[in-house]
């Protein structure tokens, strides 16, 4: 709660005016989270969606940047990277894009390494300044999996990336345990009022506006707040049926056909609105609090279930809160109230009578946890300030499980494990998107084995030449396999010959369409794709919104996208 | 490398995708080096050089087009720098797009871009007519219905070259769409005005007497206390002083009702209607309208609404909060679409209704948002805003009610303020 804090007397500053239409998105701790970042891109191939992505990290304020790179600047680039110039041919690529990026945001700092990345990854330590990794392909798997294992290890952030003609993917591969407090929900979820369940100040409130109802002049009558008719019509209806609330669907709508013939009519506008909205949001009001399954996830984890001197405060707090649910059989109290037709004065009451409420709760929640920082021994105490904000957004909190990205492995068969039968079941259906994932390893595979043809000095893509019939041979033969793997491993599925037939069909033609690319990226598609993974990043820097989990496919021809957990 | 043809300046990447087909491409497509000529005389229109414009210029000057034109009537604000990427803290003050123009034709070189500082509506029939596709990133709705209404009257059936292909763009925090027009055949604008819906006013009478929310005293301040007390003083919404006193005011009133939550920043929005805006969501938009102009512009690939499928879809909406969603459908065109249709539209309204109250339904209702229109039967006159005279002479009939000024069934023509929509309706009274 902001208590009220004397109004600053001079305008916002310099930086809050130019991050204006951000912050009123993830506020100030969301723009600190952001400048305390320092992300390292490991640039390849044509290199654009990874430039495009920092573009759009730039611009908001990231603290800091790496672009590592040991491309040289070519003509081909020039048409379809911006952040390259004439200038440029013959240079460092991750030079002259840092030096361009650079001019975008002074308060950014840029830096680029141009070595080869096995080189950088060979010095102990290189990746530890690193807060999140962006990855594009191709990539050497021995380079892949050395960035993944250290993603894992050090609980740090990695995106891998496609870009190719009019297809791209990415996946993010989060820490295995990524809480989100603060995850924004769509403001006309509705919050629980505690109809049901009010505790006396409420009650007391409600006989107060409610008491003598038909003595009150029209325009009292007509602006007494919702809540407190809500309450006042659970009571009476209480009193005439044993005390038992309005239970079932046809019992609430009789209950709410109550309100609704309960308002005067004798005016000129024949109704009245606060009588019409108690009558419209009767029915959810009346719901027993159920918590929603992402909030019993994260009260059913490990982490919150078990803690230990080491839990992170969430799990603290989060277990403290699971305590008090299961103490009231409801969460505590987010203190907002939504407006409603009212007298100022009443409706500042009626709020008072929340946010006090608010604070009885958090309070309670705050007890729960200094008793349990005392029993594990913790050495920190945890900011009441968090409390608040957890209990604010108690009923939307999430817990997103984060997976490993599959490990690319170019000659042995690829194991899907669980995500087998999800994998197939998508193959199946026309609609998906799926294929352009298998031309994605199909088209890994392939970079890779080129590349150990060449002695591990150069990848070459399917589809780069003029003479495109070999290389769609073999990539069709790479997702044959792939094809065949899923459909082992997936297990018991029902499907004809047909299907299978009409779903190798669209993979081929999927996989003709990558080769087509050539390697190529089209510039387009990459400042898409670039927008998409910004987007992701901020949301997993600012651990705000809710990001996907875990791989996003687009696809260009159809304008579509699709995640899977893979 | 090899040897490179002498149009293709650096363009390897672009080169090896739309000169030869794919397995989706168009049989009809006859894809070749010629293709990227096509392109190169190919005239495309931006309408906006904000944060949607910006990412065009860039996409289209990098997807082959030669001969760009831009319009914008605004200059560059500091709150613009955080997703205008073409513009610096130096260029503050200055018209976007000249600043963009300038900035994509020194980094892009070989492409022309002609800027042109000032509103759409400077421009007449024969202008737009030089344009092969048109794409806007506008903020307003206003300016997209003028160009949408423009870009299908000028349709002439007899003349190929006059369907212009409209490829709009829209954002709003981490939500965005991008959607495909082309006039007569596919749903316009206007068909899809009712999926952006006005925002709600607050009644007068809440922020005069009753205020309880610190966006009610804001709107006080902004409506009531500026009127009463600077009369005659232009409110700037650009002016740091004027905004301030708005806040003061703003507090005061607050204070006064108990009422917490006022700040700056709020203020701001609330008086400015500050829509959040990010550079990745205007990089996703503005990157699909691009795709598209350049699928149109080459039948490289299907694009949005695609003629050869009567299902194609012809609109993506994007969502990004939580997660990533997007939904691609197609977007029916309506028949009684004041634009492009040529039914009038049914319209049910409360006998007891004046013509004034009627106004009032026509300004909120998602499906029509028409303000200050000219109304008018087959016979009879029954409201014009302006000239004076004429206004004098209908403004009895606000307080007649509508069944003593038309039939029940009977059509009439609403035409807003501007002139270029014109709305058919056929009343049907009801008892409510």
């Amino acid at each position: 709660m902001t208590e009220t804090i004397p109004p600053p007397l001079q305008p916002p500053t310099s930086k809050e005016r130019k991050y204006d239409r951000q912050l009123r998105l993830w506020a100030a701790t969301g723009q600190r989270a952001l400048e305390e970042s320092h992300i390292l891109l490991v640039n390849s191939g044509p290199g654009v969606v990874g430039v495009e992505t920092l573009k759009n990290l730039v611009l908001p304020g990231i603290g800091n940047f790496t672009i590592l790179d040991d491309a040289l600047v070519c003509e081909a680039d020039l048409g379809v990277n911006f952040f390259l110039d004439e200038d440029s041919l013959g240079s460092s690529r991750a030079e002259q894009c840092c030096r361009l990026l650079q001019e975008l945001n002074p308060d950014v700092s840029g830096n680029f390494i141009a070595e080869p990345t096995t080189r950088f990854l060979d010095r102990p330590d290189s990746l530890q300044p690193f807060t999140l990794i962006l990855l594009t392909s191709p990539v050497d798997p021995t380079v892949f999996s050395r960035i993944a294992e250290h993603g894992c290890s050090t609980q740090t952030p990695v995106f891998f990336i496609h870009s190719l003609g009019f297809y791209s993917e990415f996946s993010v591969q989060l820490p295995a345990a990524f809480p989100i407090i603060d995850t924004h929900p769509d403001p006309t979820a509705l919050n629980d009022l505690r109809i049901l369940k009010p505790w006396p100040a409420l009650e007391q409130l409600a006989h107060e506006f409610c008491g003598d109802l038909d003595q009150l002049d029209d325009h009292d009558h007509g602006h007494i707040p919702y809540v407190a008719l809500l309450l006042h019509f659970v009571e009476k209806w209480k009193a005439a049926h044993g005390g038992n609330p309005p239970e079932n669907y046809a019992e609430k709508s009789e209950y709410r056909k109550l309100i609704y013939a309960a308002q005067r009519r004798d005016n000129p506008e024949r109704g009245e609105e606060n009588y019409m909205e108690a009558y419209e949001t009767a029915l959810k009001s009346l719901n027993a609090a159920t918590i929603r399954s992402s909030v019993r996830d994260v009260f059913e984890a490990p982490e919150c279930k078990s803690l230990a001197t080491d839990s992170a405060p969430f799990w603290v707090i989060a277990n403290a809160v699971s305590q008090f649910h299961s103490k009231h059989g409801v969460l505590p109290l987010s203190g907002s109230l939504p407006d409603m037709k009212a007298q100022s004065a009443d409706y500042v009451k009626l709020q008072t009578v929340y946010r006090a409420k608010f604070r009885e709760d958090a309070a309670e929640i705050l007890g729960t946890v200094r008793a349990l920082e005392r029993s594990l021994r913790k050495p920190n105490a945890i900011p009441g300030s968090s409390i608040d904000i957890f209990c604010k957004n108690a009923a939307h909190i999430k817990l997103v499980r984060g997976s490993t990205i599959r490990p690319m492995n170019p000659d042995g068969p690829f194991k899907w494990t669980d995500r087998a039968k999800a994998a197939a079941t998508s193959l199946l259906d026309e609609t998906s998107l799926f294929p352009i994932h298998v031309a994605f390893v199909a088209y890994d595979q392939f970079v890779s084995l080129s590349a150990a043809d060449a002695g591990k000095k150069r990848f070459r893509a399917p589809g780069a030449g003029d003479e495109t019939a070999h290389d769609e041979t073999d990539m069709i033969a790479l997702a044959d396999q792939i094809l065949s793997h899923v459909f082992k491993q997936a297990g018991q599925l029902s499907y004809s010959k047909e299907d299978l037939a009409a779903a190798k069909g669209r993979v081929y033609d999927t996989v003709r369409e990558v080769v087509r690319a050539g390697g190529a990226e089209l510039h387009n598609i990459a400042a898409l794709t670039g927008g998409l993974i910004a987007q992701e990043v901020i949301k997993v820097v600012t651990e705000q919104y809710i990001p996907i989990d875990n791989t996003c496919i687009f696809d260009g021809i159809r304008s579509k996208t699709e995640v899977h957990r893979l | 490398m090899g040897t490179r043809p002498i149009h293709n300046d650096g363009k390897e990447h672009l080169k090896r995708i739309v000169t030869r087909p794919g397995p989706f491409t168009s049989s009809a497509a006859a894809l070749g080096l010629e293709t990227l000529e096509t392109l190169e005389r190919l005239k495309v229109l931006v309408i906006g050089a904000g944060g949607l414009g910006c990412e065009l210029l860039k996409n289209l000057a990098l997807s082959g087009f030669k001969d760009i034109h831009v319009i914008d009537m605004d200059i560059i604000d500091v709150s613009n720098l955080n997703r205008q990427f073409l513009f610096r803290h130096a260029d503050v003050g200055k018209p976007k797009c000249d600043v963009a123009a300038k900035f994509v034709e020194r980094r892009v070189p070989g492409v022309k871009i002609t800027p042109y500082y000032g509103k759409i509506q400077d421009k007449d029939e024969n202008y737009y007519m030089q344009f092969n596709v048109i794409i806007c990133g506008l903020d307003s709705i206003e300016a997209r219905r003028w160009i949408n209404a423009t870009v299908v009257g000028m349709v002439d059936e007899n003349n190929p070259d006059s369907y212009k292909p409209l490829i709009d763009g829209g954002t709003e925090g981490f939500k965005g769409q991008a959607k495909v027009v082309l006039p007569t055949m596919t749903s316009c604008l206007e068909c899809q005005l009712d999926m952006h819906a006005p925002r709600v006013q607050v009644p007068l009478c809440t922020l005069a007497t009753v205020p309880r929310q610190p966006e009610h005293c804001i709107e006080w301040a902004h409506i009531i206390a500026w009127e009463e007390e600077r009369k005659g003083d232009m409110l700037d919404t650009d002016d740091p002083d004027h905004i301030s006193w708005l806040y003061r005011r703003a507090l005061n009133r607050a204070q006064e009702f108990n009422i917490s939550g006022v700040t700056y920043s709020l203020t701001q929005g609330v008086v400015k209607n500050i829509i959040p805006a990010i550079a990745s969501t205007n990089a996703i938009v503005a990157a699909s309208c691009c795709n598209e102009a350049l699928k149109i512009a080459t039948a490289c690939n299907p694009c949005l609404g695609n003629l050869e499928d009567e299902e194609a879809n012809t609109y993506m909406m994007y969502t990004g909060d939580d997660g990533i969603y997007t939904f691609t459908f197609r977007h029916e065109k309506k028949d009684d679409c004041p634009v492009c249709g040529t039914l009038a539209k049914e319209l049910n309204v409360n006998e007891t209704n004046t013509l004034a109250e009627f106004l009032e339904d026509l300004a909120a209702r998602p499906e029509t948002q028409i303000k200050k229109p000219t109304i008018r039967t087959n016979d009879k006159s029954l409201y014009y805003p302006s000239p004076p005279s004429l206004e004098e002479q209908t403004r009895p009939n606000l307080l007649k009610r509508l069944t003593d000024l038309v039939e029940d069934g009977e059509e009439m023509a609403v035409t807003d303020s501007d002139g270029s929509i014109t709305f058919k309706f056929k009343l049907v009274f009801s008892s409510k």
